[in-house]
């Protein structure tokens, strides 16, 4: 297979080492990937059907859905699924972290906390890991991404939406998602995305920013990048059900007036949200190793041992 | 106040036996693969593009040192396996200069580039090994050098406010350069292979190929192979980091059948059959470097260059690096090392 990569190995001045991205390629390959990916939102914002939709997966097969009732005495909970899959021979062992009970009490007061604890508790256990005698199987389950639902049925940010990204944003990525984007005319869309962005400018609060494309990328990649960060925050729609439409199988919304495809662009930004995340897992993963690790590993040491 | 040293080690067993803290058991995993073509593509595999562009543009550290007695033809082969003039020799380096009375270590960094990947490249010479009269220990600086790399890392690895991509001076590749003297090796080459194999990566190399016939270099071949085996010797590529299957079939056939590659450098060219190639002229011929049938410059080349590179440094990196620092904490009690106070490092994990 080797032989295939090399431009001319025998071009005179010809060393080799150009092929050195295709060894890494071969052993990442094999490795293969680990990505955690937590959801916050309030109960039935659509956030476990977008899961389900963004990685074609069923990861709440056996899921029963509690009456407002039971929602009074239930505090926050985290759940882990960890799912494996694989595309071309690529594998990937993604952790969805899902927080169910966010924003179900009447008193939300303390609703963040369970959420921030599993953070911290991911990068101490990595810090312990890191610091071990045996270091050659450390798993990684610190969370690399935080895809937060904001409302479409309110006006921009409520105000827990504000301190919770507050109380995280240097601890993880955030990613603002309005979901069930099919209650809103693009026009009102407009409107909300506009008005959260001021928002989240007024109140400080840092969100996960795509890097700017690298000069020698070509066009189309630098039009994506462009088209991406000018749609941040996405609205979204999910769907686990198939629908005919056009004399195809969509994955869509069945209304009296129409059918909502959920890869359709013009619909809602789908599709840009799974673009996103998926060429940016490895700069996710990084910016969560290098930015918001490196600081709870310097305050936690500052503060004294292990 | 620290915990006593009993109590690191057990942390350190158990963050092996506490599980992950899942309050759900795991979701069965369905056949994935298939639900991905029926579903629709989701683009997982471009991730590995993502790195590879990541790769490229960042670049890389890569750190060879050669060792051998003077005049078997080191600096040569380095420059030849980098087509460049990378070598003690090429940087003002004279000829006439008198064999150091011990053994040096000289480290020269380049950084070359091909096909849009930045290589910075440090080969570490070691002018004086097995030169002087008496060789006792002759190998102490250069296993002090090697572990003093370690510890370079070791230290900007604990501090607390450390460097987003630690600089990599650790030593990928020894290429050690065996005398081809047709009988065996000597004492000098087995004490220092015991003794730096546990260390660093060693690749032997037969110097000066073109002083034996075919017949010769086969049986010279075959002999070192058995007095290394006998010895115990591991060198790269060790049997015990063979990943997979794939990985042992590959390393097995150049352990057993290529190793140790019979060399021969050049820096200059002739003209062979309306090529240039780089080669040695004789009155009985020109030797091309690059020609599989006169020496095996060019297996070597492909081995650590196109095909390993990758690997030497990650075997470098989680094997004896892992190595040594686990050594360091055992002998500080389960500790990182204790870092001499000064101005610009007192910030360490202590």
């Amino acid at each position: 297979q080797q032989p295939a990569q090399f431009t001319n190995p025998e071009t005179p001045g010809y060393v080799g080492f150009a092929n050195l991205p295709n060894q890494v390629h071969r052993k990442s390959v094999k490795k293969g990937f680990e990505f955690t990916l937590m959801v916050v939102g309030e109960s039935g914002l659509g956030k476990s059907t977008l899961i389900n939709s963004l990685f074609l997966t069923d990861l709440y097969p056996e899921r029963i859905i509690p009456g407002a009732a039971e929602k009074i005495e239930r505090t926050v909970q985290i759940e882990a699924s960890t799912v494996e899959i694989e595309e071309r021979g690529v594998k990937l062992r993604l952790t969805v972290v899902d927080t169910p009970g966010y924003g179900d009490a009447i008193n939300c007061r303390d609703c963040f906390k369970t959420i921030i604890s599993y953070i911290d508790e991911q990068f101490e256990r990595y810090l312990h890991d890191e610091s071990g005698l045996n270091r050659r199987h450390i798993i990684d389950n610190r969370v690399h991404c935080c895809f937060y639902f904001i409302s479409p049925f309110g006006h921009g940010l409520k105000p827990l939406d504000v301190e919770f990204m507050k109380a995280v944003h240097n601890k993880v990525n955030i990613v603002p998602v309005i979901a069930k984007a099919d209650t809103l005319s693009l026009k009102e869309r407009e409107r909300l995305k506009k008005r959260i962005l001021d928002e989240i400018e007024e109140h400080g609060i840092k969100i996960y920013h795509l890097p700017d494309a690298e000069s020698d990328e070509d066009e189309d990649f630098k039009e994506q990048t462009r088209l991406l960060k000018a749609s941040i925050p996405f609205c979204v729609v999910g769907s686990n059900q198939l629908i005919e439409a056009k004399g195809k199988k969509v994955r869509g919304r069945l209304y009296p007036w129409g059918v909502v495809e959920v890869e359709n662009p013009e619909h809602n930004d789908f599709l840009k949200l799974r673009t996103m995340l998926i060429t940016h897992m490895q700069d996710l993963q990084e910016v969560t190793q290098d930015l918001h690790y490196e600081n709870f590993r310097s305050e936690r040491l500052k503060r004294g041992g292990r | 106040p620290h915990a006593g040293s009993v109590e690191s080690k057990n942390e350190a067993a158990m963050s092996e036996l506490v599980p992950e803290p899942r309050q759900k058991p795991v979701v069965p995993m369905k056949p994935m693969g298939i639900n991905a073509s029926l579903l629709g593509y989701i683009g997982i595999d471009t991730i590995i593009e993502q790195m590879r562009k990541k790769t490229m543009k960042t670049g890389f550290d890569f750190n060879i040192m050669v060792v051998g007695q003077s005049g078997l033809g080191k600096s040569t082969l380095v420059n030849t396996l980098f087509k460049s003039q990378v070598s003690r020799k090429s940087s003002g380096w004279n000829r006439e200069e008198k064999i150091p009375k011990t053994v040096e270590i000289k480290a020269i960094g380049h950084v070359i580039e091909e096909g849009g990947v930045k290589m910075k490249l440090t080969v570490i010479d070691t002018p004086g090994f097995g030169d002087q009269i008496n060789n006792e220990n002759c190998w102490e600086p250069i296993e002090k050098y090697i572990n003093e790399q370690y510890e370079k890392f070791l230290k900007e690895e604990v501090n607390i406010a450390r460097k987003k991509r630690i600089p990599d001076t650790r030593v990928h590749c020894c290429l050690y350069f065996i005398s081809p003297t047709g009988h065996s090796l000597r004492p000098l080459d087995l004490e220092f292979m015991k003794h730096l194999s546990k260390v660093v990566n060693i690749i032997p190399v037969i110097a000066k190929a073109d002083t034996m016939t075919l017949e010769e270099k086969t049986e010279f071949k075959q002999r070192v192979r058995k007095e290394l085996e006998v010895n115990g010797i591991e060198f790269y590529p060790q049997k015990e980091f063979d990943e997979d299957l794939e990985d042992k079939t590959e390393n097995d056939k150049i352990r057993q059948e290529s190793m140790p590659f019979a060399v021969v450098g050049s820096d200059k060219e002739y003209q062979v059959n309306g090529k240039r190639v780089l080669g040695r002229k004789t009155p009985w011929g020109i030797i091309e470097v690059e020609n599989l049938t006169h020496c095996e410059f060019a297996l070597l080349r492909d081995f650590v260059i196109r095909t390993h590179l990758q690997d030497l440094k990650e075997v470098t990196h989680n094997i004896h690096y892992e190595t040594y620092r686990a050594k360091r904490l055992n002998d500080n009690g389960g500790l990182p090392p204790m870092t001499v106070e000064t101005e610009e490092n007192h910030e360490s994990n202590l």
